[in-house]
């Protein structure tokens, strides 16, 4: 163990000595970074757990500067954040970090759980790391929300009347609850105030705890695979899995790259194209709110519409509602739907490939959709694939188990 | 810690019964700050009636008032747009206001006290957007035979000149009629019903 290794007379090791005996420093970096031994087979999507940790970083950081600029005040917010853009020295920058950080936050995430579809990282036994992936993913969400009210513009206060409203269709509590929600008849000052601090206290907090979860969780059993097999059940005479390589140095490294090549892009964004042609700020945010005129056009940021054309094709209000609740609970449950015999799409066999596909489908073109106008040809569309995006998860629990599989492998390939 | 001699039930009953009372405790600490969430006493008093002026509204027109936060519309109608009310009962979903929000005094064919002025709560009871008032009769893009109305941009929900809603649209119910009453000819106020303050 750590503390016998280190008698060389170095000073730093000194140092470290000293720490050990009061600190288990040594014991924490062999235990989660070079005693980790991790799949030696992992691919492109395994970037993204590392990305979407650096951009939490990122958006904690640039949203701890913004705080000490932007007003919580309904008379002052929406200027306050012009006065970051235009007087604030280097105020552009870092603003915009936080808002393209947001819209990168969902491409991450949305990337990192596609590969748990891709190879069955949700599957036994590894459900409480989904489970705790999902908590983080549904208080992002409302992280998001809240964050986008802040700025007090048109697109702000309309969207806060829209996603509050949703919870005035419940039977009965509905109305007190949004007014308890609001704290005031409408949306108001006092709703951007506790909206605020929401956004920069309460949230972060229990999405940091959530992230701390999720990783203990997954470092109990290991990461998955592309392959969907243990590599814990092949190990060598010293008890290391025959498959694995150390965490650190050869995965730090790995991670090291891809954040590079993402911050390219990142940086990209903020200085070319930060507004995204209106998905990631939209146009109607650039004016002020205005509770007497409502914007043509109300629509949520991209990373939400998806759910929202499920919420819109639904003729309903209540039903619109449970249906879009259900759309995002059900994916808790992907875990126990996936029967397979086999984790990984490599030997799934075709009819994973299809119907992952038509929900990939699905998933993008109800997003399309649900920024659309809305003729009614575009409603006819969003049912069609809100049917698709149900059908995927049903159709899922009844095939996989008897689905023919591939013969599984007895070691990762490459 | 000798484990001999333990009365374990005595040991459970006190277990329980200390959870129970910190349980107790946890839930009367709670309710400040469930409560610190609803409306203050500012916004309650803001929240007061309304008085509304009608001189100079041409039929037609409609003057939109703030109360509560919420945009009221105040709808001067014509006896032609009166007239037309009936004819599309067969279109809507709750023609006769039983699912619709509406002071009791409202609850007829004009939806009003004065049948002229139609006095309505403008937000879209689907999802709060504010729909257009679109008076004129004749085809429009998103229905052949308008009879006018109100039109929703947010979800496309259609109501008549009455606030009543469409079938097949998200709106569930009729807009919302506020309480209000005249206090003379000329002059309405919006949070008093002919009753007294709502």
């Amino acid at each position: 163990m750590a503390k016998a290794e280190n008698t060389s007379a170095t000073s730093g090791n000194k140092l470290l000595a000293w720490f050990d005996d009061r600190l288990p420093v040594s014991a924490f970096w062999n235990n989660v970074m070079t005693g980790y031994y991790a799949p030696k087979n992992f691919n492109f999507w395994y970037y993204m757990g590392s990305l979407a940790l650096l951009v939490l970083v990122m958006q904690i950081l640039s949203g701890i500067f913004l705080t000490m600029f932007y007003k919580p005040d309904a008379e002052l917010a929406f200027a306050s954040v012009e006065y970051i853009m235009r007087d604030v020295p280097w105020g552009w920058l870092i603003r915009y970090m936080h808002s393209t950080g947001a819209s990168f936050f969902f491409i991450v995430v949305y990337l990192h759980m596609f590969r748990a579809l891709l190879y069955g990282s949700h599957r036994k036994p590894r459900e409480l790391v989904w489970i705790f992936g999902m908590l983080i993913y549904v208080a992002l969400m409302a992280e998001a929300f809240m964050g986008y009210v802040l700025p007090w513009g048109q697109m702000s206060y309309w969207g806060a009347q829209v996603i509050i409203n949703l919870f005035g269709a419940i039977p009965a509590i509905g109305e007190p609850l949004t007014e308890w929600i609001r704290g005031d008849f409408f949306i108001s000052d006092a709703t951007l105030n506790r909206f605020f601090a929401l956004h920069v206290i309460a949230l972060p907090l229990a999405i940091l705890g959530l992230v701390l979860m999720h990783l203990v969780a997954l470092r109990e059993n290991g990461s998955n695979n592309p392959d969907g097999i243990e590599i814990k059940a092949n190990k060598d005479e010293n008890g290391i899995p025959k498959d694995g390589i150390p965490f650190h140095p050869y995965y730090t490294v790995k991670d090291i790259f891809g954040v590079g090549f993402f911050l390219m892009i990142f940086a990209f964004v903020i200085f070319f194209w930060p507004e995204a042609g209106g998905l990631f700020l939209e146009h109607d945010n650039f004016v002020p709110a205005n509770p007497l005129v409502t914007p043509e056009h109300i629509k949520p940021v991209w990373y939400f519409t998806p759910y929202y054309a499920i919420l819109k094709a639904v003729p309903d209000k209540l039903m619109g509602v449970i249906l879009m609740g259900i759309s995002v609970a059900i994916l808790f449950f992907l875990p126990w739907l996936d029967r397979s015999p086999a984790k990984s799409i490599r030997y799934k066999g075709a009819w994973y490939k299809i119907m992952l596909g038509l929900f990939v489908i699905a998933f993008l073109r109800l997003g399309m959709l649900g920024m659309a106008e809305g003729t009614p040809a575009q409603t006819v569309e969003m049912r069609v694939w809100t049917f698709v995006y149900f059908a995927f998860f049903i159709l899922l629990y009844f095939i996989s188990p008897g689905a023919k599989t591939k013969p599984l492998p007895e070691r990762v390939t490459h | 810690m000798p484990s001999d001699g333990v009365n374990k039930k005595r040991r459970r009953f006190l277990v329980a019964t200390t959870s129970a009372v910190g349980a107790v405790g946890a839930g009367f600490a709670a309710v400040p700050f469930i409560s610190a969430w609803q409306p203050s006493a500012r916004a309650q008093a803001v929240g007061a009636p309304v008085q509304v002026p009608l001189d100079g509204l041409q039929p037609g027109q409609i003057l939109k008032v703030q109360w509560r936060g919420q945009t009221i519309g105040v709808l001067r109608r014509s006896e032609e747009s009166l007239s037309l009310l009936p004819e599309v009962d067969a279109e809507l979903r709750d023609p006769g206001s039983e699912q619709s929000e509406q002071p009791g005094f409202a609850q007829n064919e004009s939806r009003a006290l004065r049948e002229e002025y139609l006095v309505v709560n403008m937000h879209c009871t689907h999802l709060g957007c504010i729909p257009q008032l679109i008076p004129e009769v004749g085809a429009q893009p998103f229905d052949d035979n308008w009879k006018g109305g109100f039109y929703c941009p947010c979800h496309k929900s259609k109501f008549d000149m009455a606030g009543r809603v469409y079938k097949g649209v998200p709106a569930p119910t009729n807009l919302k009629v506020p309480p209000y009453s005249y206090i003379d000819d000329t002059t309405l106020v919006i949070g008093v019903s002919p009753e007294g303050v709502a």
